[in-house]
């Protein structure tokens, strides 16, 4: 079953890019509707299931060899996100009919997001690791195109390929995180890793499989120091902002944290570097949300220092904490869907983003803005029971004060946590209340706007709507989803299934709501002197912004690739020579050492006669003298001497064939060789250094040092007869002739020489063709 | 053009030469199997046999002569050669196996044929077609070269 439902979106994005061509009188958006809707309903009719603490799986055959099987399994957490998907996916694809024009590439938006959709599901479904890496792969590249999806747009491109270089850096080392964890369990199914997890914690490589896997985790879901990307997301289409950054693939990486969290939970490092990092992000992104002009970068920011605290909840991995970590991705999803919503519509009404130049907008569209009101108070957590935020935010408080992590220095830093949550939420306070009330309230600046605000069409409004009742219903009545959704949810995160009783109210006398209400406090102070804090706002996070450590590492990549190329790549092919040289003099003389391969024997040698010596030493003279000629007809003659030493050698060592077809090859190339070199240049008269000309003389001498012991290595280390015997004995047998070369030639090893009378043609036609046919690509000529 | 003096030494010796180059080069040929020689060398020598020719009498009187294209005897010799070896699929056996026999011919007398000899043909062939199409493209093009100057 689950099969077909991750296949659903996927044949959808198939069918509606081969179908919406025909049909350009309808919005392609309302055929992509039922897609996600159907889904949600069949989702939904899964749920008694789990209430009952059963799960839903299917499995199918994949790479059997590899143990890779396509195995889908729907638990609570599963659950809750692919509600999360389809539901919200339904309503942003409701919300972009109305956003998006015709005129736009709408078969491409619909057809990513489509896709985007299936391996969403296909992520929060797999049960396989390698599976899961795959559909997170295809998150990343779905999601790439749809930040991308207004390519001609400058940001939009430098956006797209930013968050695809981080998420796949995320990804890559998730991969590695995935390999070395199936080694170690022995497993590639996530459910039999947490079966076999004491082994995973006791095995060595626990530390870099944490590490890595929470790289992946942290660059999807936007954590501090990877948060830089998502706020260069924003130039995408606002749907796609809605659905993308806000609710469902920047809660991928919380989802593989909640995943494994059963495996890692418990231990220390998992406990401070996930919730040291979840901190961060908060505080950070809600410090950077106050000082942005940009609504939809306020709602980046907002989105990453959220994601923090969801992230430092799954750090505690008690059972609070994973409860209010539940409640919390269910509620920051609401309300920052529908603030997107909103953001979207307040820019497709008034034509700007940009907070300073908005204002009192709430005379114009007084739907939007209520809407705002209620997202944007659920947001900072105000403590009133219709805001959902405010509980799980309290919850979050609570887990917070009653963390039990009481050894060295995990204990030292659970104290500090409570704190750091105040701050954070004091500064998410102060950044909600600029959102609202920077855009609605105030003075407006009609003539700042490029047209004229007014309320927008009801259809676009129908999403933000129902998202901001879920806040609000859940905001009343928190223990609706309880039982059905949240429940089996934080049982699969922590194991055992214990109902939590939820409830917005526990009396004047708890620590949790004089948090709150500190918060509210010194929120509301900060929040009405906001024009004084942004100077320094404006200054004091500039310094640790990441996206200057992205941009410097990128240039930095760049420039010093370009300057390693540079380096040893120049054009000369002097250098590439000596490269070339010096690496097989290295890698032949250690390779020697460390092989002890020096051999010398004196046993198998043939006596040595005086015409060999002479013709040997005249050679060995010649070629020396050839580096000293100054002009090349010179050289080439001199070159020739070696030449016909070498066949008078040949016929010394009884090789009549060889003497002979060294001598006219000799010839031959003596007399090519005078007849090209006669139309170049004068040989110039070397302007090496002697420093550069005393590298060169000490790569050729260690070149000829290294030949020379390889030759008499190999000629005193023989482990096998030759097998000339055979050859000597089989001659006139087999290949009825009595020269052995040339019956080895022709007959027994013919092939070779087949194709070096092959070489021989090619080199003709090649001279003959460059010969004939230079001039003709010049069109002067 | 440079005037040509007029070599009649040089072209009354290299009519006598040229044929016994020639010979020898044939000679290297038939007797590769047995004795130092084969298709490469004597491929060699009748090139050097063509090459004389050219010396003293020049590229057009030649040609004249002796209208072979040099080009195509490339392709000659390498489909001999190749032909020779695809030859044993005929007989079922693999690529390239050559086979010998004796016979008794015609003002020859007792002989020995081997197939690898017609290997050996088309490694004569091509080689004669290599080094005269090597060396006549860069002769010609040295003499387009200077009449193109000329005028």
């Amino acid at each position: 079953m689950l099969h077909i439902y991750i296949l659903i979106p996927f044949l959808a994005a198939l069918l509606i890019g081969l179908a919406a061509k025909k049909v350009d009188r309808i919005h392609t958006g309302w055929f992509v509707l039922p897609v996600p809707t159907v889904l949600f309903i069949l989702f939904i009719s899964k749920l008694p299931t789990l209430a009952e603490g059963k799960i839903v799986q299917s499995i199918a055959n994949w790479i059997p060899s590899l143990d890779i099987q396509l195995s889908f399994y729907l638990d609570g957490l599963s659950m809750l996100f692919s509600l999360l998907i389809t539901g919200i996916g339904t309503l942003v694809v409701l919300y972009s009919i109305f956003y998006l024009s015709k005129r736009e590439q709408l078969v491409h938006f619909y057809v990513y997001l489509l896709l985007f959709m299936g391996s969403m599901l296909g992520v929060v479904l797999s049960d396989n690791v390698f599976v899961l890496y795959t559909f997170w792969e295809f998150t990343s590249i779905s999601s790439f195109l749809l930040i991308g999806f207004w390519f001609y747009r400058e940001r939009s491109t430098y956006g797209a390929q930013k968050s695809m270089l981080v998420t796949v850096f995320g990804g890559l080392s998730m991969l590695g995180a995935l390999i070395l964890l199936s080694i170690t369990a022995e497993t590639n199914s996530i459910r039999e890793m947490i079966a076999n997890r004491s082994d995973i914690i006791e095995s060595d490589l626990f530390i870099p499989i944490l590490i890595l896997l929470l790289i992946g985790a942290f660059t999807k879901s936007a954590q501090f120091p990877f948060h830089s990307w998502l706020p260069d997301a924003m130039e995408a289409p606002t749907p796609v902002s809605a659905y993308l950054h806000s609710a469902t693939m920047v809660k991928a990486g919380i989802y593989l944290v909640a995943r494994f969290s059963l495996i890692f939970s418990g231990t220390d490092v998992f406990f401070i570097i996930v919730s040291g990092v979840g901190l961060i992000t908060l505080c950070l992104g809600s410090i950077l949300a106050s000082r942005q002009t940009d609504l939809k970068g306020i709602l980046a920011y907002s989105t990453i220092s959220q994601l923090g605290m969801i992230m430092t909840m799954l750090g505690f991995g008690t059972g609070i904490a994973t409860l209010a970590a539940i409640f919390h991705i269910f509620n920051h999803a609401t309300f920052k869907g529908s603030l997107f919503m909103i953001a979207g519509i307040v820019d497709h009404e008034t034509g700007t983003r940009d907070i300073r130049r908005l204002g009192g907008l709430y005379t114009f569209m007084p739907i939007s803005a209520t809407l705002a009101f209620f997202g944007a108070f659920s947001m900072a957590g105000f403590p009133l029971p219709i805001f959902n935020g405010f509980l799980s935010k309290e919850m979050f408080f609570d887990s917070s004060l009653k963390l039990e992590q009481t050894s060295g220095f995990a204990g030292t830093f659970a104290e500090w946590i409570p704190w750091l949550a105040v701050i954070g939420s004091i500064f998410t306070f102060v950044y909600s209340m600029y959102l609202v009330f920077g855009t609605f309230t105030g003075k407006a600046k009609l003539d700042q706007l490029e047209k004229k605000p007014h309320e927008a069409p009801i259809g676009m409004l129908i999403s933000p709507i129902i998202l901001i009742g879920f806040v609000v219903l859940i905001g009343l009545l928190p223990n609706l989803i309880n039982e059905s959704l949240l429940a089996p949810a934080v049982a699969s995160v922590t194991g055992d299934f214990a109902l939590t009783h939820l409830a917005f109210w526990h009396g004047f006398d708890n620590t949790p709501l004089h948090l709150s209400l500190i918060v509210v406090a010194v929120g509301t102070i900060l929040a009405l002197t906001l024009k004084r804090w942004q100077p320094i706002f404006n200054r004091v996070p500039g310094k640790f912004s990441t996206d200057r450590v992205y941009q410097s590492i990128v240039n930095g990549l760049l420039s010093f690739s370009s300057k390693f190329t540079k380096f040893y790549m120049t054009g000369s092919l002097r250098l590439y020579t000596s490269i070339i040289l010096v690496f097989l003099v290295v890698s032949t003389s250690i390779f020697i050492y460390v092989t002890d391969g020096f051999k010398i024997a004196f046993d198998d040698l043939a006596p040595v006669t005086w015409p060999e010596v002479l013709v040997g030493f005249v050679m060995a003279v010649a070629a020396i003298a050839t580096i000293w000629m100054t002009q090349r007809i010179a050289a080439i003659i001199v070159i020739g001497v070696v030449g016909y030493g070498l066949s008078l050698l040949f016929v010394f060592f009884r090789a009549p064939d060889l003497a002979l077809t060294q001598l006219i090859v000799e010839t031959i190339t003596v007399a090519l060789f005078l007849l090209c070199f006669a139309h170049l240049p004068k040989l110039k008269k070397s302007d090496k250094k002697s420093s550069e000309k005393l590298v060169d003389f000490v790569i050729a001498a260690s070149t000829g040092a290294l030949l020379t012991v390889v030759a008499i290595s190999s000629h005193s280390s023989k482990y096998f007869d030759s097998i000339s015997k055979y050859f000597v004995d089989n001659s006139y047998k087999l290949g009825g002739g009595d020269n052995i070369v040339n019956v080895i030639l022709v007959d027994f090893r013919g092939l070779d020489t087949l194709f070096e009378i092959a070489v021989l043609g090619l080199a003709a036609l090649g001279i003959y063709a460059m010969i004939k046919y230079r001039d003709k690509g010049d069109m002067n000529h | 053009m440079h005037s040509r003096s007029n070599d009649l030494i040089l072209k009354t010796t290299t009519n006598i030469i040229v044929f016994v180059i020639l010979a020898f080069s044939i000679n290297m040929l038939f007797s590769g199997h047995n004795a130092p020689g084969g298709g490469f060398i004597g491929g060699l020598m009748g090139a050097g046999a063509f090459l004389l020719l050219y010396v003293s009498y020049g590229l057009q009187p030649v040609h004249r002569i002796l209208p072979i294209n040099f080009t195509y005897m490339i392709a000659v010799g390498l489909l001999i050669a190749i032909l020779t070896g695809a030859g044993s699929f005929v007989l079922g056996v693999p690529f390239l196996s050559h086979s010998f026999g004796y016979f008794q011919l015609p003002l020859l007398g007792k002989t020995e044929l081997a197939t690898a000899m017609l290997f050996d043909l088309g490694v004569y062939l091509t080689v004669i077609g290599v080094t005269m199409t090597i060396i006549l493209s860069i002769a010609e093009d040295k003499i387009e070269k200077e009449v193109g100057e000329g005028n």
